[in-house]
């Protein structure tokens, strides 16, 4: 997740560069990463890059696919986010004779939190449920395991119910409820009482 | 075993995939059409007066936005058995990406519908217009233009979570590769061609959804930047 997080900045940054090589790089990961299913990017990771001499444990080829994905998906809305910001303040911070670097680090990053921290929310809860996919490369994580059970026991009903439920309380109860706070705390801080 | 790309390993299993990829795009139009009529069932939900089956209908679309497709996907295919339903898995992973997608869908009606301003109720008020007649002739042809974007996007979603199907083994795109893969023990042909079918497919999908939101923009006399 605090993969997913760095790389959405970083590529929807490079996303609006004004250099042609790094818009093309960032909008190359972003269709491919956007393109292709995650399934199959978990598999890439996990079976095929052996062949090319690079071997993953599952579990890192499971986070570096989840956080290449939704990094990809991240992106986006940091672009939107952006492109939100209003012109005025680019202007004004140029006008003070900011550097680039300075203009983007203190101006425009702290404005974008409150615009896209509602679907950046919505991306986390995807996220969380992704998580579940990396249990097909054999990562042990509660969709893996619920299987496991359920392959000795043959209770269906009660394990597959109990993850659902699981994954169900996690999202509802303290993901949810954690971002929503995170929303108040980012539009408090630039001055505005809610979106 | 030889490492590296072999393209007449390629060329030899592209057939197999083709026929495969007719199998996800069936999957996808399939399960698309159930969730958009689930989404509709949904809406109808939440729109009825009785405030139970309102609350009823918001836990349920929560419950199943916030859990994965894929043990929802195990839990219809393990689970119904149990109760002496045996369907096929063709079926179950139907019905399941139909109610998982059908949820999204309520929530785009939703917020089409809510998208169509007050003033175009109260006015159809004041003309005496029926409830009937103001949805069909009033606020539907306004709602639509605003939820194509959002169907066009679960779409593409669909399509690319169809691979999903192919653990409870259906036999599509994925599940061609797997067991390409696994009977010639290469799985890096067959898996890098998955990748590139999807994105042949999906890229110009989203751009075609992309042009559809400009068009729709335009037509309702917005200007998008």
């Amino acid at each position: 997740m605090i993969l997913y997080v760095i790389i959405s900045m970083i590529f929807g940054l490079m996303r609006l560069s004004k250099n042609l090589a790094i818009q093309g790089i960032a909008t190359v990961y972003i269709e491919f990463f956007r393109g292709t299913s995650l399934l199959v990017q978990l598999f890439w990771a996990y079976y095929v890059l052996p062949f090319f001499g690079i071997s993953l444990e599952a579990f890192t080829a499971g986070v570096v696919a989840l956080g290449l994905n939704f990094g990809a998906y991240g992106a986006e809305i940091v672009r939107a986010g952006i492109l939100a910001v209003p012109k005025g303040q680019w202007e004004a911070a140029h006008a003070l004779n900011f550097t680039p670097s300075k203009r983007i680090k203190r101006i425009i990053i702290p404005q974008i939190f409150p615009i896209i921290l509602p679907p950046a929310a919505n991306l986390t809860v995807e996220l969380l449920k992704a998580t579940a996919l990396v249990a097909l490369v054999t990562v042990v994580d509660l969709t893996f395991e619920a299987k496991q059970i359920n392959s000795i026991t043959w209770l269906s009903a009660q394990c597959f119910g109990t993850a659902l439920l699981i994954y169900y309380i996690i999202a509802r109860f303290a993901l949810v409820p954690f971002l929503r706070w995170l929303e108040v705390l980012a539009a408090r801080k630039v001055g505005k009482e809610r979106i | 075993m030889e490492m590296g790309w072999r393209w007449d390993f390629t060329i030899e299993i592209l057939p197999q995939m083709a026929i495969a990829t007719l199998n996800t795009i069936l999957a996808a139009g399939v399960g698309y059409a159930i969730a958009l009529v689930v989404g509709l069932f949904f809406l109808l939900g939440q729109r009825t007066p009785f405030k139970i089956i309102n609350w009823l209908n918001r836990e349920i679309v929560e419950f199943i936005r916030s859990t994965p497709l894929l043990i929802q996907l195990f839990f219809v295919y393990f689970v119904l058995p149990q109760f002496g339903i045996t369907l096929s898995a063709w079926i179950c992973g139907m019905i399941t990406i139909g109610l998982h997608f059908g949820t999204y869908l309520s929530e785009v009606y939703r917020g089409a519908l809510e998208g169509v301003s007050k003033t175009q109720w109260e006015a159809c008020r004041a003309l005496n217009f029926s409830t009937l007649y103001t949805y069909r002739r009033i606020v539907l042809p306004q709602a639509f233009p605003i939820a194509i974007p959002g169907m066009g996007n679960y779409l593409v979603g669909i399509f690319k979570d169809t691979p999903l199907l192919s653990t409870i083994g259906v036999a599509e795109l994925f599940h061609a590769a797997t067991a390409v893969g696994g009977y010639n023990y290469r799985y890096l042909e067959p898996y890098t061609l998955v990748g590139i079918i999807f994105l042949t497919l999906s890229i110009p999908a989203a751009m075609w959804v992309r042009k559809l939101e400009n068009d729709v923009n335009k037509a309702q006399g917005k200007i998008k930047k």
